[in-house]
């Protein structure tokens, strides 16, 4: 809360130690520092109460999952157990500071509501069996479905917070095991049109930028991305470069009043589902006034002139019109973007899950290849991901592309795959595009796939349009298997759940949104006969007795370590080229980013310094898409427009949402988080201090619409569209007019109900409401492009939306609600006392 | 140039049934989101085609009139849509949806077979208001036949194998 000076309000007078309520101030102290210098270190600390740190017995490496910053830490552990987490001070992406998820989030791991032992349906009931039983009866249906429905009958959804090996386990199982063209990852829901995009632009995915670039950028602009919530420790490098000298102007594209609107110098609120009218605007702008640079334009992109052409009708006075936000302000935003030295775009949901996701994403690649800002310190893109090891589900062809971002239409991709597997090209498929997560789901409706595997994910509170999904995994001709931590909405309605080991309780590598990799290694047993993913998949395919095409075993690994040497020659010679990187070089070091090999052994902090690399026809991921149909260029045309591999400018119209509001659903609706809670909640529902802090789902609304309806803060709301409904209390904030907001993390398994709405529960889910529907290029749902309905249930009568006044959900009137504060049990120790950054290094 | 006015006028009903179609394709595939949705996009490219067509032809002395084909919800939707739903569970509708993206491709060759023959005419007459007219439209009819064709192409497999 740095408008009220709280942030300093814990550190003592020699600012050395503080020990800070980190749910009242979820960013901590600062640490200012000048452009261009490095951020300083600050180690921030959080035992369980009573637990010293000299009663620490050991501290072991990890990284966060509970985002996707990859926050490196380590577990502190007493007598087998987990009692705590410290930032590790060392490492390149947080020099020691940690999240609130990151603080609290670890204690869900001891929950006593662990899966522990296998379930299987008997009787239209759960019952706990042993894992012979659980295994012999997935087998045996997959034999069976095999034998009589072939392997299309059988389809993989898998998650963004499992490890490296186990995707790439997944999908060497899946593509050339099972032999099916169905695997895709939860990361459709949060990063699909992140890697899209990156492929539409540059060929390939892989992130362009680093972190460090927020370091020596002069003007940052944020797109859709409330950084603040979704990676709190990325922000608090902002809030130290915006208390330090020379400090960056933010241009923030949000239509709520989230931390960096309220910190940026342009604050830009559009109207929902209108990015493109905006960026177009933008772009406009730029070229109008010429701030582009011909000579990076000329040397290293192709298109510029049908972009050029194409915003040319795209005023600000037009997009005003549409966007809802004044043209002044556009052409202002335009200024600081077109007079940037070294700028800085991030972009995330607001993008990702609105309407034209990656025609809008692709329209903020194309402001840095016309402004030729790319590959520079401070000048690059990052087009986040919304999960930890969202990444990692990419590259190892866990989501829909073929493993090492090979391109599935080119043949000799696909045989290198082969190759690699030691299998035939023809057992890949590769006659269509791999299914994606969407697709997967309408063919489990539509009968055709009849068993869908589920591991660490939740779809029955996280896919759009819940009701249906319900209906999808109730079916009685699907076999749905579900590997999961705990027992989830979607675990309820499966025919067989594993209990699955997580974070601290197994060792893999992760790789977050700038590309760096990280090892966490197992620090406390799972509990029960909970096993990592890794081991069930390897189960599984040794029990299918998978084989390549010398009769050997397919897959040729037994362990994390061995799996990620399996990875490594699959990725050797690939953009994400791993081979320079081993367990051990990842132990007590900070995390390395990909690439690295011979040529680059300490890994690349940027991609594209000396022009686009991985755009060329032979080497790309993809030729391309058409962002309004989807339909993909051919090979052929790819090769005459773009034969020596530049990066490719594409320009796309605006086009009007799908659904629009009208007399009975006046409002737009978006989903969103908040900084307290990840996905749907099973993991940080369970950390006391996160769960007090937002224990329940709200409703934002304007002050001007709440008037105009006579509702106030804490009123129980029912927000309805032509799918569903959900209740909750009302927080009257300063977000856009006409715009309503609902957290999405909240679903049923903590009320009566377990799964879904009853007699009893009313709708929670924010998802009860969204609407199937979805980009054509990248297939990300849309969450944040609905028409809904407001109105009253029951008024407030003394109580509060359950929301917290911390973040962009405060009230508008400061005294509408008591502050969010978590108290004693929410302290956490901040160090910046520079001898401390030996702190994280002398542990194992 | 009454070989131009001809062709308008074939072409005037061809985008409008076009739009049509993708709008009945629509509502019979509401449960296909990606169809559905996208098809309703396309649809209005096609009204737009019908629209321009009309002005062009108004500057040539000839009226084409009608509506642009834009859809009139009625009974006949309705219906259509409640057996959408009602048959979501079912994989029988595949093989229609198959036959219907086939006619939708082959109305859209058409079209686009015409939009050529206009070219054509247009150059050989240094006609640059049929040439601007092709120009703006014909681009969109090839992506409606590229659509319409990368689904067939990704649906076939499942569809065909599964039944």
């Amino acid at each position: 809360m740095d408008e009220t000076g709280t942030d300093e309000a814990g550190m003592d007078e020699a600012g050395i130690h503080a020990s800070v309520d980190r749910i009242a101030n979820p960013w901590g102290g600062r640490t200012p520092y000048d452009r261009h210098r490095p951020w300083p270190t600050r180690v921030d600390s959080h035992l369980e109460a009573g637990v010293a740190p000299d009663q620490v017995q050991r501290w072991v490496q990890t990284a966060s999952i509970l985002h996707s910053d990859g926050d490196a830490m380590d577990v502190a552990v007493v007598d087998g157990r987990m009692v705590g987490v410290r930032g590790r001070a060392d490492d390149r992406v947080n020099r020691g500071r940690l999240g609130p998820k990151d603080l609290f989030g670890w204690q869900a791991n001891a929950s006593k509501d662990r899966l522990t032992r296998p379930l299987i349906r008997e009787g239209g009931r759960l019952v706990e069996c042993d894992w012979d039983t659980a295994m012999d009866r997935i087998v045996a249906r997959s034999r069976e479905l095999l034998e009589e429905r072939g392997p299309g009958s059988i389809g993989f959804y898998t998650s963004g917070q499992l490890y490296l090996e186990e995707y790439y386990t997944l999908a060497v199982l899946a593509r050339a095991g099972i032999g099916t063209n169905h695997l895709d990852g939860n990361t459709r829901l949060c990063t699909a049109t992140a890697a899209e995009a990156l492929k539409q632009s540059f060929g390939c995915d892989g992130q362009p930028g680093c972190y460090d670039d927020f370091d020596h950028a002069d003007v940052i602009a944020l797109f859709g991305h409330n950084i603040a919530e979704t990676q709190p420790v990325q922000w608090m490098r902002l809030l130290d470069r915006l208390a330090g000298g020379d400090p960056p102007r933010l241009v923030c594209v949000d239509p709520r009043p989230t931390r960096v609107a309220r910190r940026a110098a342009v604050h830009l609120a559009p109207r929902a589902g209108t990015n493109v009218a905006l960026l177009n605007a933008l772009l406009h702008e730029i070229i109008r006034t010429d701030r582009v640079d011909h000579e990076y334009i000329a040397a290293h992109t192709v298109g510029f002139e049908e972009l050029a052409s194409g915003v040319r009708e795209c005023t600000p006075q037009w997009a005003a019109g549409i966007c809802d936000v004044p043209a002044a302000s556009i052409g202002e935003a335009a200024d600081v973007l077109g007079d940037a030295d070294r700028l800085l775009s991030t972009v995330l949901q607001g993008v990702y899950q609105s309407h034209q996701a990656t025609a809008a994403a692709v329209q903020i690649n194309n402001l840095h290849l016309i402004r030729g800002m790319l590959g520079r310190p401070g000048a690059g893109v990052l087009q986040m991901n919304g999960q930890p090891t969202a990444q990692n589900t990419r590259e190892c062809g866990a989501d829909g592309d073929l493993p090492g971002f090979r391109n599935w239409r080119n043949d000799a991709h696909v045989a290198d795959l082969a190759k690699v597997w030691n299998v035939e090209p023809g057992s890949i498929p590769h006659h269509a595009p791999p299914t994606h997560a969407m697709q997967i789901f309408r063919y489990a409706e539509q009968g055709s796939i009849r068993m869908l595997w589920i591991s660490g994910t939740n779809p029955a509170v996280s896919l759009p349009e819940l009701s249906r999904v319900r209906s999808i995994l109730r079916q009685e001709r699907l076999f749905v298997v579900v590997q999961d931590l705990f027992r989830t909405e979607t675990a309820r309605l499966a025919d067989v759940v594993l209990p699955a080991a997580t974070w601290g309780e197994k060792t893999g590598a992760s790789t977050n949104a700038d590309r760096t990799v990280h090892l966490s290694v197992k620090a406390v047993e799972p509990p029960g006969e909970a096993r990592p993913d890794l081991d069930v998949f390897l189960d599984y395919a040794a029990r299918m007795d998978f084989r390549d095409k010398d009769g050997g075993p397919l897959i040729t690994w037994h362990d994390p370590e061995s799996a990620f040497e399996a990875w490594k020659r699959c990725s050797a010679g690939r953009p994400c080229d791993y081979t320079g990187i081993t367990y051990d070089r990842l132990r007590d070091a900070s995390g390395v980013q990909w690439p690295c090999h011979e040529q680059a052994p300490d890994g690349t902090a940027r991609l594209y310094t000396d022009g686009v690399g991985w755009a060329h026809p032979d080497v790309c991921e993809s030729y391309g898409k058409d962002l309004e149909t989807g339909a993909p260029d051919e090979p052929v045309e790819y090769r005459s427009l773009n034969p020596d591999g530049r990066a490719v400018i594409r320009a796309a119209a605006y086009l009007p949402p799908h659904e629009t509001p009208d007399v009975d659903h006046p409002f737009q609706l978006t989903t969103g988080r908040t900084v307290y809670h990840f996905h749907t909640r099973t993991k940080t529902a369970r950390a006391p201090q996160l769960n007090a802090a937002a224990p329940d789902v709200w409703v934002e609304a304007s002050v001007s619409d709440a008037a105009a309806l006579g509702l106030g803060e804490g009123d129980l709301v029912e927000v309805g569209t032509p799918r569903g409904a959900l209740r909750g209390r009302l927080r009257v904030t300063d977000i856009r007019p006409g715009l309503l907001f609902v957290p999405f993390h909240y679903g049923y398994w903590d009320t009566a109900a377990g799964y879904g709405p009853s007699g009893g529960t009313p709708g929670r889910a924010a998802n009860e409401t969204t609407v199937t529907d979805w980009d054509p290029a990248s297939k990300q749902p849309l969450f944040k492009t609905a028409a809904a309905s407001l109105r009253l249930v029951e008024r407030a009568r003394g109580r509060h939306a359950p929301a917290p006044t911390t973040t962009a959900s405060a009230p508008s009137r400061t005294d509408a609600a008591p502050p969010t504060v978590g108290g004693a049990a929410a302290l956490v120790a901040e160090t910046t006392d520079a001898s401390h950054d030996t702190g994280g290094r002398n542990i194992r | 140039m009454n070989g131009v006015n001809l062709i308008l006028r074939t072409l005037h009903h061809g985008e409008k049934h076009l739009a049509g179609q993708l709008t009945a394709v629509a509502e019979r595939h509401r449960t296909e989101h990606e169809i559905c949705h996208v098809a309703i996009d396309l649809a209005a490219w096609s009204r737009g085609h019908v629209l321009r067509l009309a002005e062009t032809a108004d500057a040539r002395g000839v009226h084409l009139g009608g509506s642009s084909g834009a859809h009139t919800a009625g009974v006949l939707s309705a219906l259509r849509e409640k057996t959408a739903e009602a048959m979501a569970h079912r994989p029988e509708p595949g093989l229609l949806l198959l036959r219907d993206l086939r006619e939708l491709h082959l109305s859209a060759v058409e079209n686009s077979l015409h939009w050529e023959m206009l070219a054509q005419a247009g150059q050989a007459g240094r006609d640059e208001r049929l040439l601007a007219l092709v120009a703006r439209c014909h681009p969109q009819t090839l992506r409606q036949m590229r659509w319409t064709n990368t689904m067939i192409r990704n649906l076939a497999p499942q569809i065909l194998t599964s039944l």
